[in-house]
């Protein structure tokens, strides 16, 4: 055992990319050239090719640069997107040398070598300057509030939903006691307190498969054994990638997109996010001719593609994926052979007319492909509890399972928690009308708000499910860049005191646009939430 | 293109090698009981469990406290008004109340000799996922933690497989009572620079898993300075500090470095309420780190494995409660010295010794004396006797990459006493026969200058025994029913 951990040394390949590389190809481009330099050309090419050399390689470092600078302001995570790459040709040096400095010291305090972290805590200072954090962390700071703090910022950058609050916690007051006290008489703490499965207890199971089908109007019935239930969404995720690529694999995802995918997707796994285009002239859907694009980019930079990730409905735009769209997704897969996660984690939150469709009901029971598919879902936003932190991963993929299960020890749900929502769940009646009325009050709202935007001359696109209102102020930006959006951003958050998340945090290919999560507020805020923007477009319109 | 044929292809290195470590004797152990588990009236011959590190001993103290605080549960008449703030709360630093209610009672546990800082407390799942937070934050894959043999069966997983990082082990012998050397330290040390490994930190359990044992002040000074010297990183695994029952005292590697010369930005603790106050289904961990880039970065990461809000407040009201939280420490830590000392004394009556401790959930059994011979091999195979004969299920000194074989953890917290005089008993029918064993078998040896064939047959007649089919060999194919999970 311990023998084969000591003859276990860094993964070869990656040594020789670091050492031979660059080298290479350098060398097949000399050695031609001394040929053409000697042979005929004289003084003259000589002369001309060193120069022009020279200049294509400005030319190739400066494109470079630019690249990696957009590459990290755009993300809005901004760590490193393989850390592994990045740390492997220092680690080879540097400890060495300071380890030989502090030994040949007498006091190893005066002269403290630099303390060797992780590649990973690079990304955390620059993480933090993204406008989606910043703007989370001025509302928490000086939160709105009509009485307390009237000039307070209003938060519409986090998609959580107030709206139902009132009808889980009545639910609460009638039924939890019993739930989790057992009526004061016999509180099972057996059920709370000790080891748990660490997948989720085969009753939560039974109970979340159950809700699921049920927000899918029964469209899909859910098998409880092909759930493992994770402490929220972003570890569901996180797990799905871990499972499913390598570092250094690829997923495509539809941009524009959830912020914290990069963090999720990205940074503990080194799997890179290929980004895949919708434009405003398709309503931000999704197109399979973009996908075709995208995959054979990532081809040619050398990238394996291990899956695509879509978010249905869309976080941030609204829309949801049609029927025949998940069809060609499915075609698409099955012809590159690589995976699909679905996050159907607003699944419920649906206030149109339009119809959700699961990837799961498109699936055939004998169907090979089925493997391949891969739901993430959570009680976060349908059952309006963020702070419980369930995550539901459903797959049709018993190695993704098995996996899974062992991986969902590192981010399990308490037991307490499991319990309560058990017989929450369990309450049909409830859980329909919980639905309904949700559905109800996120229509009306959502309605209200687009209106209120509309009068101000902005325009929205036309959504169907979530929290939000995808909103085009490109015509309120000074210069039509991201620049120009995040100016506007900054005056929103500073001057209006209304955070919203701007296009860029979701690597939205145009800029201008914005997403307003509305379900935090009450109806009385719409007009507070209007005038404060209106100031704002006004002035941005006469500096025009 | 048909899926199933690269079905194994299409997933990644993770999810398809063996690195969790998940298969070994250890967790083999926990499927031999689940699938015959001891009851002491529907099952009275089946497994007794004696390998979960689980702290069963003071369920009654907790269930009385919620009774008697249903508000702190957040769903009753009188916990229903702060039901809105909780449901929504999403930070992921956690309630500011939690935060304090677990730095106080790490201060309270380390004897009031520190002070931890609210602000520094990091949320994360179970002890496990805190252990791999810091792991993902202090070294890139490829990198190497030391760790001290021997060390609890889950660092393999926690520590080694989603990270990529290696494992060295520390060598430490019972001739010293398993201390960790400075000279141990640097054979390690300098073995893996040899070998080209980079050794990022040094990872300790104190208490010691599976040990039992406390570290005392010199070694932690010794270790401290080890690291300083080497500029690489110390993670103190704390999580067992509340279960010392005796003499020498724990001590917080927070106390330690308080009067050193050191760069605290080398420390980092990990701490858990699972095993100190016996809730691991509540799922809380703690990552505190006195560098503020780990800080950071463990806190982001802390999304990965959020307590859920309505635990983390009916925990902040427990922790907050001191007369609560003195009373449960006292009794906690009188019913483990009570346990402990059952157990041990027991074991000693029929010739089985055990290391000295005053910690843990468990204690280290030396079984070295009734080893056929002194090898792994055949501590796996006494091993196997033990759990389908005697049907205990022990780990094996080996699942915990001890250096010598012959020992095994036994847990003994995780049980009511009816179920303890059953274990003892089982042993010592065990032991006796095993005596008498010897006895023919020192007969046999005699016999066969005599007759070699009779001599050949009862070896046969021994090994027939402990294969027969009734009993399930560890390394049999059982299914892996979805009950099937590993636990400490």
């Amino acid at each position: 055992m311990t023998q084969t951990l000591y003859s276990r040394t860094r993964s070869p390949e990656i040594e020789k990319e670091i050492a031979g590389g660059g080298g290479g190809a350098a060398m097949r481009v000399i050695v031609p050239l001394q040929g053409v330099v000697q042979g005929r050309g004289g003084l003259v090419l000589g002369s001309i090719i060193p120069c022009a050399l020279f200049y294509f390689l400005q030319f190739y470092l400066k494109r470079n640069r630019k690249d990696t600078d957009d590459q990290n302001n755009s993300n809005s995570s901004g760590q490193n997107p393989n850390p592994r790459s990045s740390s492997y040709g220092k680690l080879s040096e540097l400890p060495g040398l300071t380890r030989s400095l502090s030994r040949g010291l007498p006091s190893p305090r005066s002269l403290r070598g630099p303390v060797f972290v992780s590649g990973r805590v690079r990304g955390i200072v620059k993480d933090s300057d993204s406008p989606y954090y910043v703007g989370l962390r001025r509302a928490k700071e000086d939160p709105y509030d009509e009485l307390s703090n009237p000039n307070g910022v209003i938060q519409l950058g986090l998609a959580e939903n107030k709206l139902s609050l009132d009808l889980v916690k009545h639910w609460l007051a009638d039924n939890a006691e019993q739930a989790i006290l057992r009526n004061g008489k016999e509180l099972s703490i057996s059920q709370i307190v000790p080891y748990q499965p660490f997948d989720g207890s085969m009753e939560f199971k039974v109970a979340v498969a159950g809700f699921m089908s049920q927000v899918m109007e029964k469209a899909v019935s859910f098998n409880p054994s092909q759930v493992v239930l994770t402490a929220g969404a972003t570890p569901a995720i996180e797990i799905l990638s871990f499972c499913l690529a390598d570092a250094g694999n690829a997923f495509l995802v539809p941009t524009p997109y959830y912020p914290g995918f990069d963090r999720d997707i990205k940074w503990r796994t080194g799997v890179e996010i290929i980004h895949v285009p919708c434009r405003s002239t398709d309503n931000f859907n999704l197109s399979i001719a973009a996908l075709d694009q995208a995959f054979d980019q990532a081809k040619k930079r050398g990238l394996k593609v291990r899956g695509i990730v879509i978010s249905n409905p869309s976080n941030p735009v609204g829309n949801l994926i049609s029927r025949g769209t998940l069809y060609s997704l499915l075609d698409f897969a099955r012809e590159k052979n690589i995976h699909i996660i679905s996050n159907e984690l607003l699944a419920g939150s649906t206030h149109g007319n339009e119809e959700f469709v699961s990837m799961a009901e498109l699936l055939d029971p004998d169907d090979s492909d089925r493997k391949r598919v891969h739901i993430v879902y959570g009680l976060s936003k349908d059952l309006s509890l963020p702070g419980f932190w369930v995550g539901v991963i459903y797959s049709y993929n018993e190695e993704v399972l098995a996996a899974a299960k062992r991986l969902a020890r590192f981010s399990s749900i308490s037991a307490p928690t499991q319990c309560l929502l058990v017989s929450m769940l369990s309450d049909a009646k409830f859980v329909q009308t919980l639905i309904t009325i949700n559905r109800e009050r996120l229509q009306s709202m959502y309605a209200q708000f687009v209106a209120g935007l509309k009068k101000l001359g902005v325009e929205c696109i036309k959504s169907s499910g979530g929290f939000y209102c995808w909103a085009d102020m490109s015509g309120l930006i000074r210069s039509y860049n991201k620049k120009g959006e995040l100016e506007l951003w900054d005056k929103l958050l500073n001057i209006a005191k209304v955070n919203v998340t701007p296009g860029s945090s979701c690597h939205c290919i145009e800029p201008g646009w914005f997403r307003f999560c509305v379900t935090t507020l009450t109806e009385k805020d719409i007009p507070v939430v209007m005038d404060r923007i209106q100031k704002v477009s006004e002035t941005s319109k006469l500096n025009r | 293109m048909e899926f199933t044929r690269n079905n194994r292809q299409l997933l990644s290195k993770i999810a398809t090698n063996d690195r969790h470590g998940e298969n070994s004797p250890y967790f083999d152990g926990w499927k031999a009981y689940d699938s015959d588990p001891f009851h002491p009236t529907h099952n009275p011959h089946g497994v007794i469990q004696m390998g979960l590190a689980e702290n069963q001993l003071c369920f009654d103290l907790i269930e009385k406290w919620i009774l008697e605080n249903p508000d702190a549960s957040i769903c009753t008449a009188e916990g229903i008004d702060k039901f809105k703030y909780i449901a929504n709360f999403q930070d992921y630093h956690g309630l500011k109340e939690f935060r304090e209610g677990v730095a106080k009672f790490m201060g309270r546990v380390g004897g009031n000799r520190v002070t931890f800082d609210p602000n520094r407390i990091v949320m994360s799942g179970g002890a496990t996922g805190a252990n791999e937070t810091v792991m993902f934050c202090l070294a890139d894959p490829g990198d190497a933690f030391l760790v001290p043999s021997p060390y609890y069966a889950g660092f393999a997983r926690d520590l080694r497989w989603r990270t990529g990082l290696d494992i060295v082990p520390v060598d430490c012998k019972s001739s010293n009572n398993f201390r960790i050397t400075r000279a141990a330290l640097e054979e390690a040390y300098e073995k893996a620079q040899r070998s080209n490994i980079n050794v990022k930190g040094v990872i300790v359990a104190n208490p010691s898993n599976p040990l039992g044992t406390v570290l005392d002040k010199e070694t932690m000074r010794s270790l401290v300075s080890f690291i300083n010297d080497k500029n690489i990183h110390l993670v103190c695994d704390e999580i067992y500090a509340a279960t010392v029952f005796s003499s020498p005292q724990f001590i917080s590697i927070a106390e330690i470095i308080q009067d050193m010369d050191c760069n605290s930005d080398l420390i980092h603790i990990v701490y858990s309420l699972s095993k100190d106050m016996g809730f691991p289904g509540f799922r809380v961990g703690i990552v505190y780190s006195f560098n503020d880039d780990v800080m950071n970065c463990s806190r982001k990461m802390s999304s990965f494995g959020l307590v859920s809000s309505q635990t983390q407040f009916l925990l902040a009201a427990m922790l907050n409660d001191d007369e609560f939280v003195g009373n449960f420490l006292r009794e906690s830590s009188k019913r483990l010295s009570k346990r402990h000392h059952v157990f041990t004394k027991g074991l000693e009556r029929v010739g089985i010794s055990s290391l000295e401790s005053n910690a843990g959930l468990f204690f280290w059994m030396d079984m070295r004396p009734l080893l056929k011979e002194q090898t792994v091999e055949a501590e796996i195979e006494l091993w196997r006797v033990i759990i389908n004969k005697v049907k205990l299920n022990v780990s094996p000194g080996s699942s915990f990459q001890c250096s010598e074989p012959g020992w095994f953890r036994v847990c003994f917290a995780n049980m009511d006493d009816e179920t303890v005089g059953v274990a003892l008993e089982r042993i010592r029918q065990f032991v006796l026969q095993g005596k008498e064993k010897d006895d023919v078998s020192e007969k046999s040896k005699h016999w066969k200058k005599q007759n070699l064939r009779l001599s050949l047959s009862s070896v046969r007649l021994y090994d027939e025994n402990l294969m027969s089919p009734h009993m399930i060999s560890p390394h049999s194919p059982i299914p892996q029913s979805p009950l099937v999970r590993a636990r400490t």
